[in-house]
C-alpha cells in the first residue's frame, strides 16, 4: 500500500522516476480523526516497517505528562492509538516540530522526505537537505518505500530563487529583535507564495531561532518550502548564487509600512484589554529559547498561565537543570510531544484572548482555539503573563 | 457552457453547486473536520459548508496536515461533491488517494484554470467522469 500511494502520488505530480531517500521526518501522527488512526493501523496490519530513520512531529497528546488535555475519551483513545501505531511502523518517539534541534539534521544536498510545514522550510533552507512539502500520509509512505518521487525541490533547478525579497531599507535594531522575524516571515509568506526567494540587504545575520520563526511564519501564510537568506544559508553563499545566476522575475523592497501591515495582520485583537493566556514554543521551543523565557521571567510569580511548548529532548535537559521546577512553579505550564493549537489544551472560554510571540501560533489559534490573538514579542509575553492584562511595549 | 477539466484523480460523475474560494486556504485550521465549515477567521469565505459542493480552491497554503483534514472528512460522508484546483497539491489531494486505499467513497479531482472559478461560482455544474464540466442552464 505504501509504494502504491507513493506512485500514484508520482504520476499526480508528473515525476518520471522515484529516488531513494536517507530519512523522514513524519507529521501523520497527530490525530484529526479517527480515519486517520485507521490507515496508520492499516499499515501496521500489513507488516510495515521504516525503511530509512523516521523521527515523529506533534502528536494529540502530552505523553510526558506536563500538560493535561480535554479530549474527549473517545478521542483521547484513538489518538493514543494512533501514537503507537507510528511507533510500531518503527519511527523514533521524538514528538517535535523541531526535530532539526532534535539531533535530526541531514546534511546539505541529501535527499529526504520531511512533513510539518516549518521542519520542511528549515530542513530546506537553513540545512540544506532536499525535500518537498510531504503532507500526511505521503511522509510515511515514503519512509517505508525508502523511495519518494524525483520532482520540485528534490532537484537542483527548482531550487534557485526567482524572487529577491530586501530588507535593506529596514533598521537593523528591528531586526534582531525576537517581534522581526514572525511578522517578516508573515509578509514573505503572502507575497511569495510558493515560489523560492533569496532575503537581501541584511547587515546582521539571523541565528538558527531566528530563521526557524521565519520559516515557520512564512509557511503558515503561504506555502513556502524553501527560502534562501543571502550569506546565510548554505545554498546562498550570495544573491548571485542564490538566482543560479539568472535574473530574478521580481524584487520586493520591503518598507516600514509593509512590516506594519504584516504586524498588524498576525493579531485579531489588537485593542484588547485582557489576556487570558500566554503561549509560546511554535515551533518547539529551543533551550536557547527557555535560557530567554526564564532570563525575562526572574522567578516572578505569573498571573495568568503562560504556556510553554517544547519537545521531550529539551525537557530532558530542563529537567535534569532543575529548570523545569523553578519554571513550573511560577506558574508556567510546560507542554511537550504536542502544543496548544493542536490539542485543546486552553480551557475553552469565550471572548478569551492569547497573546503569543509565536507568527505560526497567530496564524493558526483562532480557528483551531477560539482564541482570538494578540502578537507581542517575548518581553510583552512575559510582562502581560507577570501584569494578568496586556503589556505592550511596541517594536523593541 | 462546457469546460474540460483535466482529471488528477478518477470518480464518480456528479451534479452539485460549485464553491469558488476567492482566497488560497490551508485545510487543517482551515477547515473544521468536523462539520466542514471554513474556520480560517481571516479566510473570505469564513463559515461556508464545503459539504456536497464543487470546491473551486486556487491554492492550498498551510499545514501539511491538509490529507488528514480532508480523508476525515470523505470518511465521515462530509466531503465536497468533487475538488477542482488550479494545479495539482500533493498535500491535499493525497486524502483521496489515500481514501481510495482505504475503500472509503472519493470524489473526483480536477484541474482547471483559476481563472475560469469566478463564473462557475454558486452555479449548479454536472461534472462527468472524464472531467467535462456543465452549467446546468447549458
Amino acid at each position: 500500500m505504501a509504494m502504491r500511494i507513493v506512485a500514484d502520488t508520482a504520476r499526480l505530480m508528473g515525476a518520471e522516476r522515484l529516488l531513494a531517500i536517507e530519512s523522514a521526518h513524519i507529521d501523520g501522527a497527530l490525530y484529526h480523526g479517527d480515519s486517520g488512526t485507521l490507515f496508520a493501523e492499516t499499515l501496521v496490519a500489513g507488516g510495515a516497517q521504516v525503511a530509512v530513520r523516521a523521527t515523529l512531529n506533534v502528536g494529540a497528546i502530552d505523553l510526558t505528562g506536563c500538560s493535561r488535555n480535554q479530549l474527549p475519551e473517545h478521542e483521547h483513545a484513538m489518538a493514543t492509538r494512533m501514537m503507537q501505531a507510528y511507533r510500531q511502523l518503527g519511527c523514533e518517539p521524538t514528538w517535535t516540530c523541531a526535530p532539526y534541534q532534535a539531533g535530526h539534521r541531514p546534511r546539505l544536498g541529501s535527499q529526504v522526505a520531511w512533513g510539518e510545514s516549518n521542519a520542511v522550510a528549515f530542513c530546506n533552507s537553513v540545512l540544506g537537505a532536499r525535500t518537498n512539502r510531504y503532507g500526511d500520509f505521503l511522509d510515511i509512505a515514503c519512509a517505508i518505500a525508502g523511495r519518494a518521487p524525483d520532482y520540485g525541490l528534490h532537484r537542483r533547478d527548482n531550487r534557485y530563487a526567482t524572487v529577491v525579497f530586501d530588507v535593506s531599507d529596514l533598521d537593523e535594531a528591528f531586526l534582531m529583535s525576537d517581534v522581526a522575524w514572525p511578522v517578516l516571515g508573515n509578509l514573505y509568506g503572502r507575497v511569495i507564495g510558493n515560489a523560492v526567494g533569496v532575503i537581501t540587504g541584511l547587515r546582521m545575520r539571523p541565528w538558527e531561532d531566528l530563521l526557524k520563526a521565519f520559516g515557520a511564519t512564512a509557511a503558515s501564510s503561504g506555502s513556502v518550502a524553501l527560502f534562501h537568506v543571502a550569506g546565510t544559508t548554505p545554498e546562498a553563499p550570495d544573491e548571485a548564487t542564490a538566482l543560479g545566476d539568472r535574473p530574478p522575475r521580481e524584487r520586493i523592497r520591503v518598507t516600514l509600512e509593509m512590516v506594519r501591515d504584516a504586524q498588524r495582520r498576525l493579531s485579531t485583537a489588537e485593542a484588547a484589554d485582557r489576556i487570558d493566556a500566554v503561549a509560546i514554543g511554535s515551533p518547539h521551543l529551543s533551550l536557547e529559547e527557555f535560557d530567554a523565557l526564564r532570563a525575562r521571567l526572574r522567578g516572578r510569580r505569573l498571573a495568568v498561565p503562560l504556556y510553554a511548548c517544547t519537545g521531550r529532548h529539551v525537557l530532558k535537559v530542563l529537567e535534569r537543570d532543575g529548570h523545569r521546577a523553578e519554571l513550573e512553579s511560577s506558574g508556567v505550564v510546560i507542554v511537550a510531544d504536542t502544543c496548544v493549537v493542536v490539542t485543546p489544551i486552553l480551557p475553552e472560554k469565550p471572548g478569551a484572548v492569547l497573546m503569543t510571540n509565536s507568527g505560526k501560533f497567530a496564524h493558526y489559534a483562532p480557528a483551531n482555539t477560539g482564541y482570538s490573538v494578540l502578537y507581542a514579542s517575548l518581553a510583552d509575553c512575559v510582562e502581560s503573563a507577570v501584569a494578568g492584562k496586556p503589556v505592550v511595549g511596541g517594536m523593541r | 457552457m462546457t469546460l474540460q477539466a483535466e482529471v488528477l484523480l478518477p470518480g464518480s460523475a456528479v451534479a452539485a453547486t460549485a464553491l469558488a474560494l476567492t482566497a488560497p486556504i490551508s485545510f487543517w485550521g482551515g477547515v473544521n473536520p468536523r462539520t466542514a465549515e471554513i474556520a480560517d477567521v481571516r479566510h473570505p469565505e469564513y463559515g461556508q459548508r464545503i459539504t456536497g459542493r464543487v470546491l473551486l480552491i486556487p491554492a492550498t497554503i498551510g499545514s501539511s496536515s491538509a490529507a488528514a483534514i480532508l480523508l476525515e472528512l470523505v470518511h465521515a460522508g462530509i466531503a465536497p461533491a468533487a475538488v477542482v484546483l488550479h494545479e495539482p497539491d500533493a498535500i491535499l489531494l493525497l486524502g483521496l488517494i489515500v481514501a481510495r486505499e482505504m475503500g472509503y467513497p472519493a470524489p473526483i479531482a480536477l484541474r482547471l484554470d483559476a481563472r475560469e472559478f469566478a463564473a462557475l461560482h454558486g452555479r449548479r455544474l454536472t461534472i462527468s467522469g472524464a472531467g467535462a464540466l456543465a452549467t446546468e442552464t447549458g
